[in-house]
């Protein structure tokens, strides 16, 4: 039977704690004028200068809203097994439950029991605020499924935002009809605006009857990508721009696209990191092109910054994945779990606005607590800007914005830079958890050296606890392992182990210990 | 004159309704194609249409069992010695 209890019901009752920066994007530079303003304290508080309306509309987006990830979740419904297109990062032979990639499902679902799905999860995670579309194939290669399980969640399940994720071919004939279904966030994969780079992404596409291979596809799929940004933008749909960071194919391009599509009105870019171990038998992972490092991903990152906001929570997720960024909890809601479990969606859609009246009463307190923190800064004039260079620190967190997880049973860390200017989001990391389950840690070692090699670059860790066993490597590894913030809210932490590093003359020359790589 | 689907189908679902013959369905453990029906897209398409789209090289034989979309012919993906 289903229940309306909601086990993993992220900790409501927050502190006094400072809100997290929002949809990071700004590299950290020195303030500007002297701080004189009541905002100084956080690098990149982007919501801050977006329209009222664009932000009502992301601050319960896990995918569109940094901040909001750590509260509100996620899931997708995979009912468009179907494609138009075919990509070389993608291959759609293969899927295995335990892989967690764009593209890849458990099992492909038939528009009713999409519904059905949507309802007994919003039922049982509350938290879970939005519903998205994004394949295994292109949502609007399947208008009929995409659109019939959109219509019927409309009705049922007004309170859920409805997403649809496109590799954009099919996008201007159908932005009449999502717009009748209340959709209002569209994420487009552009990952070039030149056909001779898209000629070395895309072998070919379903254009017109016909396959067609080549730079004429490439230009054909173009020109449909930027009509369809336009058309989404005019109708007043927030966009959000994916781009998959090829090593060698489309790096330099991807500065070029992040300026276009923001100057057409795109308000979020989001460069994810190309994924392609060869045993995903897609052609980009057998001819051995790589992705890039987290160094080559957060340079872009910051070089595409000064343009637009950048995305950098994305966890590329399944195209069933159900739950917080970060968190599967696809398993708990197979076909045949949901078809014995019985939903009252009225009764869960009460239940779902005292929790989501909660979260949004605990963002807000948070965001009150910064300003007048920031304001009292000000005030007092304390110095507190001094040049040093920036650190990175992996946190370990379960949600909420507080670090609050054991280092051994983290699967990712989230990346943070502390500077003077302030403490900045950079992404995450994934890693095979130290302790699989408990007290035998059967490889750990090995899921340790993972940790470490993923971790590189950071020069601290902050987790809830640390058990002495990592301890050693983690510190012969430069990174210093720190339990001593649990439950504290991750800028604040980040900021006092910075300013203990100061203290400590630890910010004046980079430490030259991070090359013992596992 | 007929098209036939193989078990390297996937499933996608991809070609089913552009079949301008209704001839494609969905069986387990794959989609087919009703032989009776299949008219190979002649006088509607120039090219067969669940051909056309279809992402699995191999999937889709024409009547004397040659593949319509050969090994390599759409991924790039070099072919295992």
């Amino acid at each position: 039977m289903g229940t309306l209890f909601a086990p993993s019901q992220p900790d409501l009752s927050g502190g006094q704690i400072v809100q997290l920066p929002v949809i990071n994007n700004a590299v950290s530079e020195a303030p500007k004028g002297g701080c004189s303003s009541g905002s100084c304290g956080s690098t990149d508080d982007q919501m801050g200068h977006l329209p009222d309306h664009i932000r009502d509309k992301v601050k319960n987006h896990p995918c569109y809203s940094e901040e909001a990830h750590h509260y509100f979740a996620r899931m997708h419904v995979a009912v468009a097994p179907a494609c138009n297109i075919q990509c070389n990062y993608c291959n759609r032979k293969y899927d295995c439950s335990n892989e967690s990639r764009p593209g890849v499902v458990s099992e492909v679902l038939k528009p009713e029991q999409a519904v059905k799905k949507v309802l007994a999860v919003a039922a049982t995670i509350p938290q879970m605020t939005v519903l998205g579309i994004a394949g295994p194939g292109d949502a609007l290669a399947n208008p009929a499924r995409t659109f019939e399980t959109f219509r019927k969640l409309s009705e049922q399940a007004p309170d859920i935002k409805l997403c649809v994720s496109t590799n954009g071919l099919a996008l201007p004939e159908n932005v009449e009809e999502m717009s009748s279904y209340n959709i209002d966030h569209v994420t487009i994969t552009i990952n070039c605006v030149d056909p001779d780079v898209g000629a070395q992404i895309y072998p070919w596409i379903f254009w017109n009857n016909k396959r067609i291979k080549g730079r004429a596809a490439a230009e054909i799929l173009i020109a449909q990508q930027q009509k369809g940004l336009e058309m989404l933008v005019a109708k007043g749909i927030l966009v959000k721009v994916n781009s998959v960071l090829i090593p060698g194919v489309n790096d330099k391009h991807l500065e070029e696209v992040s300026k276009i599509v923001k100057a057409k009105g795109a308000f979020l870019h989001n460069v994810m990191p190309l994924i392609s171990e060869a045993e995903h038998g897609t052609y980009y992972g057998l001819t051995g092109q790589r992705g890039p490092t987290n160094e080559e991903l957060q340079a872009l990152q910051d070089a595409c910054a000064g343009d637009m906001n950048m995305m950098r929570h994305c966890r590329q997720c399944r195209a069933d994945a159900v739950g917080l960024l970060g968190e599967d909890r696809g398993a708990e809601f197979t076909i045949d779990k949901i078809e014995a479990m019985d939903i009252d969606y009225a009764e869960a859609m009460k239940m779902r606005a005292e929790v989501h009246a909660a979260i949004n009463e605990e963002m807000e307190s948070k965001r009150l607590a910064k300003e007048s923190k920031a304001q009292l800064v000000s005030i007092s004039g304390i110095k507190q800007k001094q040049e040093s260079r920036p650190v990175l620190m992996a946190v370990a967190t379960k949600g909420g914005g507080v670090i609050n997880e054991h280092f051994g049973h983290a699967s990712e860390f989230l990346i943070y830079e502390a500077s003077g200017a302030g403490v900045r989001f950079i992404g995450h990391r994934r890693t095979i958890p130290y302790c699989e389950g408990g007290d035998t840690c059967g490889d750990g070692e090995s899921a340790l050296d993972v940790t470490i090699r993923e971790l590189a670059g950071c020069e601290a860790v902050l987790c809830s606890k640390v058990g002495y066993e990592p301890w050693g490597p983690l510190e012969a590894a430069g990174i210093q392992p720190n339990g001593e913030h649990a439950m504290e809210a991750i800028e604040d932490a980040v900021m006092a182990v910075y300013e203990e590093m100061r203290a400590a003359g630890k910010l004046e020359a980079k430490v030259v210990e991070q090359q013992k790589v596992a | 004159m007929a098209l036939e689907i193989i078990e390297s189908c996937t499933n996608c679902c991809a070609c089913e309704p552009l079949c301008p013959s209704k001839a494609i369905f969905e069986a387990k453990p794959h989609f087919l194609i009703d032989a009776n029906k299949c008219t190979e897209c002649a006088g509607d398409f120039e090219t067969p249409q669940c051909a056309a789209i279809c992402p699995i090289e191999g999937a889709i034989l024409s009547e004397d069992g040659v593949a319509l979309n050969p090994p390599g012919s759409l991924t790039g993906i070099p072919l295992a010695a």
